[in-house]
């Protein structure tokens, strides 16, 4: 594994990896001592480009709980804001002998090209870029979902466990989110069946092709009695006025697509609510669907730092010599060689 | 379902059956070595009062297992399941740059913990000690011992730390071109320890 730039890279084997090291690491954080020499000495580039507070925060200290050095560089306050392109950023950074760089961008692909470009020997963590991917939020519903729905008393994460059988409906604002995109990708590598919920106006032009069932009607979905529900938050920045345009009004859109108290009644009584935060409350989901015990959105945010773990670990921990992987059965080559890749864009 | 130790397919079996090896260890030598041990953990502590058998994924797992059953046949009172745990050390090991990305293992403590305790760490192979050094410092993130013994099924040689076993199984004078291997039947279907020469273990690393 060199870069982890979207869920579409992770095969099944590799996935399943990124989930059982992510249930060990989540193991060590249950006691007193959380801390483990495992990356001394690295240093981890948070590079964000966007604003967020959990991501961000959430690969701050899952770098922190690894020993790593941790170096947080925001758009706002840096040379950016002078007009610096990403390219002499990314130079810096390695110039700095960054070992991993963990980026969130607003233009979709930004992670990718830091990744194949050449600027930089560092591993490349996408924390978010654009419409497009942010695996890291996946891996971390798909860990909390295994954990919820296959563990049993003897393997209470799941260990081992794809999501196969199980029906995931993501629901809301389709269309801006990387978050749903990621989840359909991983989602269908494991095994589970995913509907996608929003009205018309909120699902990408070209979903078809998605390996995702589309529905327009909230109602007739959760009567399928899905095994996990994930609301989308409606994300209002990237909508111009209150609704956009995307819906005539706020509450149209609660009446119709919001998770509310009668909605969860009609749940099996196994289903969890997954949110990737934050939540509009009131808008998407409402606060008895919120606070409900089978909501497990703090849970989320938990499992985040475990997640993020494992991807730093599996990114940093060995000898960078993927060629090597694949003989000993190690790690799946994520993505396609960074070498090729470079070559047929210079040429 | 203790240890969380995979099952490795069968072909590993099979590729150690072609490969030169000789067997050093049946499983009656095994089965001795592992009793004589119980007997000395209980003699050197005194009884059984305080002690947790803690394996050190992979093969430690279920040989600390044997040794947990062994101790609970031998002394009155004592609980296997009570007594024994796994301890994964991939995380504190100072060679985690120079090889592939490893495997995390389970780590589970028995409920009542190592504080005050006496832990047996329980390996199967004691080469250069790293993989102990490592041990150590990850029992130090889980608690605080009364003490710390170390129990082997093969020594060996080759020591690069000051580290030695309280308790061997057997002693095996090797070159560090050859491998020597433990087999499990828990997770290798049969249970024997042989020596492969260097020529055909190929990259059998440091344990």
């Amino acid at each position: 594994m060199r870069h982890l730039l979207s869920t579409a890279d992770l095969d099944r084997a590799a996935a399943i990896r990124v989930l059982d090291t992510a249930a060990q690491m989540a193991a060590t954080q249950g006691r007193q001592i959380k801390k483990l020499p495992t990356l001394r000495g690295r240093t981890v580039v948070n590079l964000f480009f966007e604003d967020s507070t959990r991501t961000r925060i959430s690969f701050e200290t899952a770098a922190k709980r690894l020993s790593a050095d941790v170096i947080n560089f925001s758009a706002k306050g840096s040379s950016v804001s002078k007009g610096e392109s990403l390219k002499d950023t990314a130079l810096t950074l390695q110039a700095m002998g960054a070992d991993a760089i963990v980026i969130r961008h607003q233009a979709s692909g930004a992670p990718h090209t830091l990744a194949h470009a050449g600027w930089t020997e560092a591993a490349v963590v996408n924390a978010g870029d654009g419409m497009h991917q942010h695996p890291t939020q996946a891996l971390l519903d798909a860990f909390t979902i295994r954990r919820h729905l296959t563990g049993s008393a003897t393997n209470p994460d799941g260990v081992g466990n794809d999501l196969a059988g199980l029906h995931v409906a993501v629901v809301g604002d389709v269309l801006h989110s990387r978050v749903a995109r990621s989840n359909v990708d991983l989602l269908h590598t494991l095994g589970a069946r995913v509907t996608l919920v929003a009205p018309p106006t909120l699902l990408p032009v070209g979903v078809g092709p998605w390996p995702a069932a589309v529905s327009y009607r909230l109602d007739d979905v959760l009567a399928q009695g899905p095994d996990a529900v994930m609301m989308l938050r409606v994300q209002r920045e990237r909508m111009s006025t209150a609704g956009g345009g995307f819906f005539p009004s706020p509450l149209e859109y609660t009446r119709l697509y919001g998770l509310d108290a009668r909605r969860l009644a009609t749940l099996p009584d196994h289903s969890i609510v997954l949110h990737p935060g934050p939540m509009n409350r009131g808008l998407e989901i409402s606060a008895d669907a919120a606070d409900s015990p089978r909501a497990v959105i703090v849970e989320q945010v938990a499992n985040g730092v475990a997640v993020r773990m494992a991807v730093l670990y599996l990114l940093l921990s060995g000898d960078g010599d993927t060629a090597a992987a694949p003989a000993t059965g190690a790690v799946p080559a994520l993505t396609s060689t960074p070498a090729s890749t470079t070559a047929g864009a210079t040429a | 379902m203790t240890s969380g130790t995979p099952v490795p397919d069968d072909t590993s079996v099979a590729d150690t059956a072609t490969t030169a090896a000789t067997v050093v260890l049946g499983e009656q030598d095994v089965a001795r070595a592992l009793t004589r041990i119980a007997h000395e953990i209980l003699e050197r502590n005194k009884g059984g009062d305080d002690l947790v058998v803690l394996g050190i994924p992979t093969r430690g797992v279920p040989l600390a297992h044997r040794l947990a059953a062994r101790l609970a046949a031998v002394e009155p009172g004592l609980v296997a399941e009570d007594l024994v745990g796994s301890l994964d050390v991939t995380m504190y090991r100072d060679d985690l740059a120079q090889h592939p990305t490893r495997s995390i293992g389970a780590t589970s403590v028995p409920a009542r913990g190592i504080d005050g305790k006496v832990v047996v760490l329980v390996d199967d192979v004691l080469y250069s000690g790293r993989t102990i050094r490592a041990a150590l410092d990850a029992l130090n993130d889980l608690g605080r011992p009364r003490a710390v013994q170390l129990a082997a099924l093969v020594d060996r040689g080759h020591r690069e730390l000051p580290i030695r076993a309280d308790f061997v199984g057997k002693n095996l004078p090797t070159s560090t071109a050859e491998r020597v291997r433990v087999l499990l039947a828990e997770t290798d279907g049969r249970t024997e320890v042989v020596i492969e020469s260097g020529a055909g273990a190929g990259a059998g690393g440091p344990r």
